[in-house]
């Protein structure tokens, strides 16, 4: 298939359509979670998501989209429980808490994976899909799901950003005016939950941390202003999307999931080089110059005196 | 004329471009306290760091004693600020003033009994011999203070730097570590302090550094620490209580 | 003897993740850990581009190399203004990426697949037989494992004191002339060289459980940095154990049932941890309540 067959199927159409609005949502929470400093928690709850989603298959026994995403939220919502009671309750640091429990739900996980592709239902669950996203396994449902959880999830940004703003420079200042910062806290948590949930059917629980936290870096290179931030990593995330379902269409044995990743990288890496003032080319020229233009006064003075 | 005890010429240290500590240059003499004072982000912390080439520095030449500060590190003390350090590290007391040998140790020596003798000599010097095998994490503030000063002690230098040793410590803390302190000067050592609390700079100081990116004035105390300078170093942000004791720092 | 084989084999690359993992834990470094364990991937599969075999050396070459490019790139976006959790997500996302892409791409010439990636092949470790000048030698995985195992404990037990200093207190050990950058790259690449190493066994994804889990679990039980390595090592072998029967009870991954078990041993350490945890805790307060009564 070319890409003229691939944009001109009604299905892949809307299922770009669906890649474009987690891209886009995604970026837009990710530049949050990157102020917030919470970039790795995004890895962290969609590890967590594999148990959630093999029980609401074990509970059900039908493979059901909303159903698993239904238990990769419960499951995201007890990771971050799991994580703050860990470092409130004992010596363990918070780096230290988000690798337990990534790594011990992705182990139950994978335990629970192996039991139903045992069991005579295993091969129709499509769990596997989940591991690195598989957007060609995308029925419309899933589509409609994708474009309303993005819209609530921009939609509720745009609304509180000005309060999502204070408490990510300033809490202390946030809660000082008044602002009920541990329920925006937890607020903030959960819409990266709902962004991990619908955006593994794309990515994938391995890889999409990458989705939350690359557009927001790449964004971060070309603007100190956050609204121009948060806009630009949300592009930055649509393009990536749409350029990793269009390549993964077109070759029927690549995921998703890793090709949604390159994409995010390869604009990183086009930022980090070529972005005004804060980009490496940019900056290597001013200090150039800036050694051109001192040398230069040095000499003009040296003569000055001379003369 | 004694050899100076440090050296420092044109030292430069400059972070995202912006320099931190200005081609400062300076020389103290050996067997004494010598107290770096200046305002907060005066760069107090960072000269001491950049001397003993912890980070990276633009320019400068030190020499200790008369010779490289590389060939000479076996005779030189540190004392970090304490909360450079995590103290929920699964360590013990002893063990910590033990780490001050390591130096001394090379590659591959491993620390035995000679070692564990100084380790506990050296905490009895602060008072913390009952401690020894205390885990880290149960220390009071000044405790744990007393540690880090124990474990320089164990290094058996002959010049001493510290940062801000007496941040957050009790009275009686504070009195043992300028006693010790003393000892130290007794025995002819130098010791280098960056030092928060201008009340007690006379009193504890024989020479006084004021810093403020710049070198704006050292050498004794009596002659530095006078409201001229102190106004230069701070900026105006001083209020002076009376002009023989000691100012009081207004922000 | 065949669950022997299997549990010897678990249990080694558990404790020699752990034994770095410790290490990891005292440091706060244990995501550079995990990304670490994620992106020597794309260096095992060129290594078998290229040499055409699965050989270990060329393997664990290309797993060294791509260890050290992940510190490297980290701190190169660290210095470039990225923030340190990010800049970690970045480039082993995309690493990893790589890797699974040409795993994808290549699957036909390659007998190992995405599953394999994931939780590798425990199971067929004592029929992967070796020999030695001629000589039937027990499972290569057991000697690859053992070989990273002895290596990893000799390097920490020759420079124990080096690398607890540069935990420790960095600052103290550079003013001393210790060499922290070499010995912090030294553990980065004992890492990657672990990683590859248990790959095989049990999977990349699942090395970082095993880095992490008894490493922590130990944290909550010692005192000392020694005792916390040789409590780590322990843990890591009761998982083993645990973990390869539970999956041979409920039929599932005998790697994740490892992982899991390491991670229900850490629940019972943070609940029931005569000096750390919780319920303990819980019963000092109660008791000085009492006390103060």
């Amino acid at each position: 298939m070319n890409i003229m067959d691939i944009i001109t199927d009604p299905n892949t159409r809307w299922i770009l359509l669906g890649t474009m609005f987690l891209g886009l949502s995604s970026g837009v929470i990710g530049s949050f979670a990157y102020l917030r400093k919470q970039s790795l928690l995004g890895d962290t709850l969609a590890h967590a998501a594999l148990p959630g989603i093999c029980v609401a298959f074990m509970l059900t026994g039908v493979k059901s989209t909303s159903y698993f995403l239904i238990g990769a939220a419960l499951a995201g919502l007890v990771a971050v429980f799991l994580i703050s009671v860990l470092t409130r309750y004992s010596k363990i640091k918070q780096d230290a808490a988000l690798g337990i429990v990534l790594s011990s739900f992705f182990g139950f996980g994978i335990v629970m994976l192996t039991q139903i592709q045992q069991s005579e239902y295993g091969n129709q669950s499509g769990l596997d899909t989940f591991l690195f996203g598989q957007t060609a396994s995308m029925v419309m449902s899933d589509v409609y799901m994708m474009m309303t959880v993005s819209f609530i999830l921009i939609f509720t940004c745009t609304v509180f950003f000005k309060e999502f703003k204070l408490l990510s420079f300033d809490p202390g200042f946030a809660k000082g005016m008044g602002l009920p910062v541990v329920f925006l806290d937890y607020f903030i948590m959960m819409l990266i939950v709902a962004a991990v949930v619908i955006g593994i059917q794309a990515v994938g629980v391995v890889l999409m941390a990458s989705l939350l936290i690359t557009p927001a870096v790449s964004a971060r290179y070309w603007t100190e202003r956050l609204h121009i931030m948060v806009i630009l990593s949300g592009i930055f995330g649509m393009l990536s999307g749409v350029s990793g379902t269009l390549i993964s269409t077109s070759v029927n044995d690549l995921p998703t999931g890793p090709l949604i990743v390159l994409s995010a990288t390869v604009w990183f890496f086009f930022s980090m080089l070529f972005a005004p003032k804060r980009g490496v080319l940019s900056s290597i020229w001013r200090r150039v110059s800036t050694k051109k233009k001192y040398s230069l006064e040095q000499d003009r003075r040296k003569g000055s005196h001379s003369s | 004329m004694n050899q100076a005890a440090l050296k420092v010429e044109n030292l430069t240290i400059a972070y995202h471009k912006k320099p931190v500590v200005e081609d400062v240059s300076f020389e103290v003499p050996e067997g004494n306290l010598i107290g770096i004072i200046g305002p907060n982000g005066a760069g107090k912390s960072t000269l001491i760091k950049g001397i003993l080439e912890l980070i990276p520095k633009i320019s400068g030449h030190i020499t200790i004693k008369g010779s490289t500060y590389k060939s000479m590190r076996k005779s030189i003390g540190y004392v970090p600020q304490r909360e450079s350090v995590d103290w929920d590290f699964p360590t013990n007391a002893l063990d910590v003033v033990m780490m001050g040998r390591y130096g001394h140790l090379g590659w591959l020596r491993r620390p035995g009994k000679s070692e564990r003798q100084k380790g506990m000599e050296c905490l009895e010097k602060v008072g913390m011999a009952e401690y020894a095998n205390r885990q880290i994490s149960q220390l009071s503030g000044g405790q744990q203070q007393r540690i880090f000063l124990a474990r320089a002690l164990a290094q058996e230098a002959d010049i001493y730097f510290m940062d801000e040793p007496f941040v957050g410590v009790d009275a009686a803390t504070e009195k043992a570590i300028i006693q010790l302190l003393m000892e130290l000067k007794e025995k002819g050592k130098t010791v280098l302090v960056v030092h928060h609390d201008l009340s007690t700079v006379k009193e504890y100081f024989d020479w006084t550094m004021l810093l403020n990116k710049k070198v704006m004035k050292i050498g004794p105390t009596e002659e530095v620490f006078i409201p001229e300078y102190l106004q230069a170093t701070y900026g105006g942000r001083l209020a002076i209580l009376s002009d023989t004791k000691s100012g009081l720092l207004l922000k | 003897m065949n669950d022997f084989w299997i549990i010897l084999v678990g249990a080694l690359v558990a404790g020699s993740c752990s034994v770095l993992g410790c290490f990891l834990i005292v440091r706060k470094m244990t995501l550079i850990g995990d990304a670490i364990s994620h992106s020597v991937l794309p260096g095992i599969v060129l290594a078998f581009l290229i040499t055409g075999t699965r050989d270990s050396v060329p393997m664990l070459i290309g797993a060294a190399a791509l260890g050290l490019l992940t510190v490297f790139l980290i701190q190169l976006f660290q210095s470039s203004g990225v923030q340190s959790d990010a800049a970690i997500g970045i480039v082993f996302t995309s690493l990893f990426a790589t890797g699974i892409v040409l795993v994808s791409l290549y699957t036909q010439q390659i007998d190992f697949d995405l599953e394999h990636v994931l939780y590798g092949e425990i199971a067929y470790t004592p029929w992967n037989t070796m020999t030695i000048a001629g000589i039937e030698a027990g499972p290569k995985a057991v000697w690859i494992v053992g070989s990273c195992f002895i290596l990893n404990l000799i390097l920490i037990f020759l420079f124990f004191k080096q690398f607890k200093l540069v935990s420790f207190d960095p600052s103290l050990a550079a003013a001393m002339g210790i060499p922290v950058l070499f010995f912090h790259y030294l553990l980065m690449s004992l890492i990657s060289l672990t990683t590859v190493a248990s790959f095989d066994s049990v999977g990349s994804i699942l090395v970082v459980g095993m880095l992490i889990i008894p490493a922590a679990t130990a944290y909550l039980l010692s005192d000392r940095l020694s005792r916390m390595i040789l409590v780590s090592i322990g843990v890591g072998g009761l998982s083993s154990v645990i973990g390869y029967y539970s999956a041979t009870i409920l039929d599932a991954s005998i790697s994740g049932c490892m992982v899991g078990s390491a991670a229900i041993l850490f629940g019972l350490a943070f609940l029931f941890s005569p000096g750390n945890g919780v319920v303990s805790l819980l019963l000092k307060r109660r008791k000085s309540k009492e006390s103060h009564a």
